[in-house]
């Protein structure tokens, strides 16, 4: 326990002088509180911090391989990244959109929508899942191209690629005034 | 009636036990708290939903802001190996200890030619100089992709494991930025990487 042997110190031959006996007991109280406040901060501050990695899987770059299939334009949605955070939905081809180019932000009333509802029709249409470009502009930042990737997990499509942006789609985003 | 008498019992717990136990854990944590490296640049890494945790080894990432790179791999050793590989590719010869010093550094973000001044300085004074960046462009010969492909080859041979690389970008980045990396890590047929992010809760 926390109690010092504190009855030495007198003299050996039975002289009269004699210590005080001093109880040692400290109280523990305000350290114990102290520790558990460490500790909690070491807990919350070692779990929080971690940061996390998402996966990114690019499309093979090699020219020479000829095995990449053709996409059925029907079950393409193109996603063209442009600036301030504003992305610019279509279906189908650049040159001849099967839906009208749409103007969105992200989040839940954003392009998630559009994701949730296409994918939807798509998978109805054909039976097989949707497959979403992503092309992000030059003007684009890392952040938007992130948050686009996450919402494709959050919507749970899985066939998404990420490809360079071609003139057409950036006059497409110049003329909607995200570029 | 008599009156009974409630023996007054000391309101005083002993608390060197709970004390013990608390220390103990306090020690714990602190030892398993992993230091916070500071990042040579700022980066405000952008949010998701994406909950798997980085790799603690064999693990490389490049960290991006402001336009520029910092290239970092974790492990002494593969730190070692790799700067034996960057020593052939570019015909520098390090000494031991200057081997042994960048064994000691979490990140490099300068041009290879100013690796042996910045070597010689003593810490305080490498704080002095901020990064200004691993060169890297379009070509096929840039000094970001021989990183890669050195500490990548590094990690095949000191735990034969394949290397993962991420990519800690800062939010406000610019994608040419961005897509310049990735081009140099597609070269050397990594498709594969990861994007460092923090952890949001899912707005629904």
């Amino acid at each position: 326990m926390a109690e010092l042997d504190t009855s030495g110190g007198g003299k050996k031959d039975g002289g009269k002088i004699r210590t005080k006996k001093k109880n040692a007991r400290v109280d523990l109280t305000a350290m114990v509180d102290l520790a558990f406040l460490l500790i909690t901060f070491f807990i919350l501050t070692t779990t929080l911090q971690k940061p996390k990695a998402m996966d990114l899987t690019m499309p093979d770059k090699d020219e020479k391989d000829d095995t990449r299939l053709p996409v059925p334009e029907t079950r393409t949605m193109t996603v063209l990244l442009g600036s301030n955070n504003k992305v610019e939905w279509f279906m189908g081809m650049p040159s001849k959109p099967l839906t009208a180019p749409t103007v969105t932000g992200f989040g839940k009333t954003g392009i998630r929508e559009s994701l949730m509802e296409k994918s939807k029709q798509v998978l109805a249409a054909s039976g097989k899942p949707m497959i979403v470009i992503i092309k992000p502009s030059d003007k684009s930042t890392y952040a938007d191209m992130v948050t686009m990737m996450d919402e494709l997990n959050i919507v749970g499509n899985e066939q998404r690629a990420i490809v360079d942006i071609s003139p057409v789609e950036v006059d497409l985003l110049k003329r909607d005034n995200v570029y | 009636m008599a009156k009974v008498k409630v023996p007054r019992k000391s309101t005083a717990i002993d608390m060197t036990a709970m004390c013990d136990v608390a220390f103990l854990l306090l020690t714990f944590f602190i030892l398993s708290a992993k230091p916070k490296v500071q990042d040579p640049l700022h980066a405000d890494i952008p949010a998701s939903t994406t909950i798997a945790a980085l790799p603690e080894t064999d693990f490389s990432s490049l960290l991006v802001a402001q336009g520029k790179v910092v290239f970092s791999v974790e492990g002494a050793d593969i730190r070692m190996e790799t700067l034996k590989g960057m020593a052939d590719q570019y015909k520098i010869s390090f000494t031991p200890e200057e081997i042994k010093q960048f064994a000691s550094l979490d990140g490099y973000g300068f041009p290879i030619s100013f690796l042996k001044q910045y070597l010689a300085m003593p810490s305080s004074e490498r704080a002095k100089y901020a990064p200004t960046g691993v060169p890297v462009d379009t070509t096929d010969n840039n000094e970001l992709y021989w990183w890669v492909k050195n500490a990548r080859k590094a990690d095949k041979l000191v735990h034969s494991k394949e290397l993962r690389i991420a990519i800690k970008g800062d939010s406000k980045e610019e994608y040419p930025t961005i897509a310049k990396i990735i081009k140099t890590l597609q070269k050397q047929k990594v498709n594969k990487f990861g994007l460092i992010t923090s952890l949001r809760t899912v707005t629904k």
